[in-house]
């Protein structure tokens, strides 16, 4: 099972408090886990790809075993820590404001 | 004994105010949402506890939320508005194409016949209906569709379709109203549209008498008067007695006639409300005076309501869905400001109380007379 920490408002969306744990079969590439996640709570499609072009929204980042890997093609594999579970899979708001 | 229920919509949340007939004592609940933009909120004519909300982000993008048990509980429901076929292009603010990409969900106008049925105004411009209580959109693509299209342009806000009139005794006709092309209405059920313009004047756009460009902010109508239309332009109060096919102002002695809402008292169909702001650079009150202006003649004769209201360094903007009345008896009024206050007059607009005054900054304010 992979570990995905989602953004607060999204977490009180979906109603979990901590990380959410997915089955992914295959190899664990961004998409795949943006695939299950957004088949186990659909109320999550549109608000962390666009729902027509499936990019990445502006102020979403990913981040796998410290690194930011938002701009990682979304077919590339996920860290290997990530994909046994060891590491989280961070999906975060971005800081923007002032 | 009846009650009153208050929707606010606001930039970090959604607030339900509730009280009974007397409309002397409140309970404030919320927020909903928390951190989120809640453009608009409102209950199903049908079914009262039956409501939707528009709930959005600059990070996370737009959902529909939905309540059967007046609030106290919500599920989210479809948030997919796909524009119909190839969407084109509209003009951008320097007069270029640019293609239609759909923002945000401005205004949710439930059916007066069918709690299931729900329309929505979006940005960039366009009108969707849902059959399903919200969970699937389809795009009334008549509107964008009609010819004029292409030659809208956004106003400083954006390029939203906020207002949305259901006209209660002919189910065809339907009225709304963009930012920056105007009015528009619909006698066949939303397959046909046509401009709704003649009247308007507007002489901060190239053709100050086009027929589309116009920044209208908001449409008001009496239920029982449905040819009869109140407008708050960018500048000028506006009124038709034909159903929109003209218009003539109605600003007469405003002290500005820049503003955003514009409202109809439930029980007398001539009279109207609008909060004057200074200018469209200036979006505050003129003089530092938060005033409602009521006009109980249709327009052109207004006079100001300041009981209860700041008078003195008072610099907030009251928006174009942030203002609504109930229907008891005597006629209530409410608004909500920039700066968190909902304002409420249970006497038709004589006295005004802040309700609560320390929200986020109000968005919109919708009210429900529950029995």
């Amino acid at each position: 099972m992979i570990q995905v920490v989602l953004p607060a408002h999204l977490r009180s969306l979906v109603g979990v408090n901590g990380a959410v744990a997915l089955e992914i079969k295959g190899q664990v590439t961004q998409r795949a886990v943006l695939d299950a996640i957004e088949a186990s709570y659909p109320m999550l499609c549109g608000t962390i790809r666009d729902r027509a072009t499936r990019e990445r929204r502006a102020f979403v980042r990913f981040f796998a075993c410290g690194q930011d890997v938002s701009h990682e093609l979304q077919d590339s594999p996920l860290p290997e820590a990530v994909a046994a579970g060891r590491e989280p899979f961070l999906i975060v708001g971005a800081i923007a404001g002032g | 004994m009846s009650s009153v229920r208050v929707l606010v919509g606001t930039r970090k949340g959604a607030f339900i105010l509730t009280s009974d007939g007397k409309r002397k004592k409140w309970t404030v609940d919320g927020p909903r949402f928390g951190g989120w933009e809640i453009y608009h909120m409102k209950g199903s004519p049908v079914n009262p506890d039956r409501l939707y909300a528009s709930q959005c982000s600059g990070w996370f993008g737009q959902l529909v939320q939905r309540s059967d048990d007046g609030g106290k509980t919500w599920e989210p429901v479809g948030n997919a508005f796909t524009y119909d076929g190839v969407p084109g292009t509209h003009q951008w603010y320097d007069g270029k194409p640019h293609p239609w990409e759909f923002k945000r969900v401005w205004h949710l106008e439930p059916s007066l016949t069918d709690p299931e049925g729900v329309y929505a105004g979006v940005e960039d411009a366009a009108l969707f209906r849902s059959g399903d209580g919200g969970k699937t959109w389809s795009e009334l693509a008549g509107l964008r569709g009609h010819g004029s299209g292409p030659h809208w342009q956004p106003g400083a806000g954006g390029m939203c379709l906020h207002t949305i009139l259901l006209d209660p005794t002919n189910p065809g006709r339907m009225f709304i109203a963009i930012s920056a092309a105007g009015a528009f209405r619909t006698d066949d059920g939303a397959k046909t549209w046509r401009p709704i313009n003649r009247g308007l004047r507007s002489e901060y756009i190239p053709d100050p008498n086009a027929e589309v460009g116009h920044c209208v902010h908001r449409i008001a109508m009496h239920p029982s008067r449905p040819n009869v239309l109140f407008m708050q332009k960018h500048w000028d109060v506006m009124r038709s007695d034909d159903g929109g096919d003209s218009w003539r102002e109605v600003s007469g002695n405003l002290p500005s006639d820049f503003g955003f809402p514009i409202e109809v008292h439930a029980h007398e169909p001539e009279t109207i409300y609008v909060v004057p702001i200074k200018s469209d650079s200036e979006h505050y009150p003129p003089e530092g005076k938060l005033r409602v202006y009521r006009s109980r003649t249709g327009g052109n004769e207004w006079a100001a309501l300041t009981k209860g209201l700041p008078q003195r360094d008072c610099f907030v903007n009251v928006l174009r869905d942030a203002m609504a009345v109930d229907s008891l008896d005597s006629c209530g009024v409410y608004f909500g400001t920039t700066g968190g206050q909902v304002y409420a007059s249970a006497d038709g607009g004589d006295a005004w109380t802040p309700i609560v005054r320390d929200l986020p900054a109000v968005l919109s304010v919708e009210v429900q007379t529950l029995p």
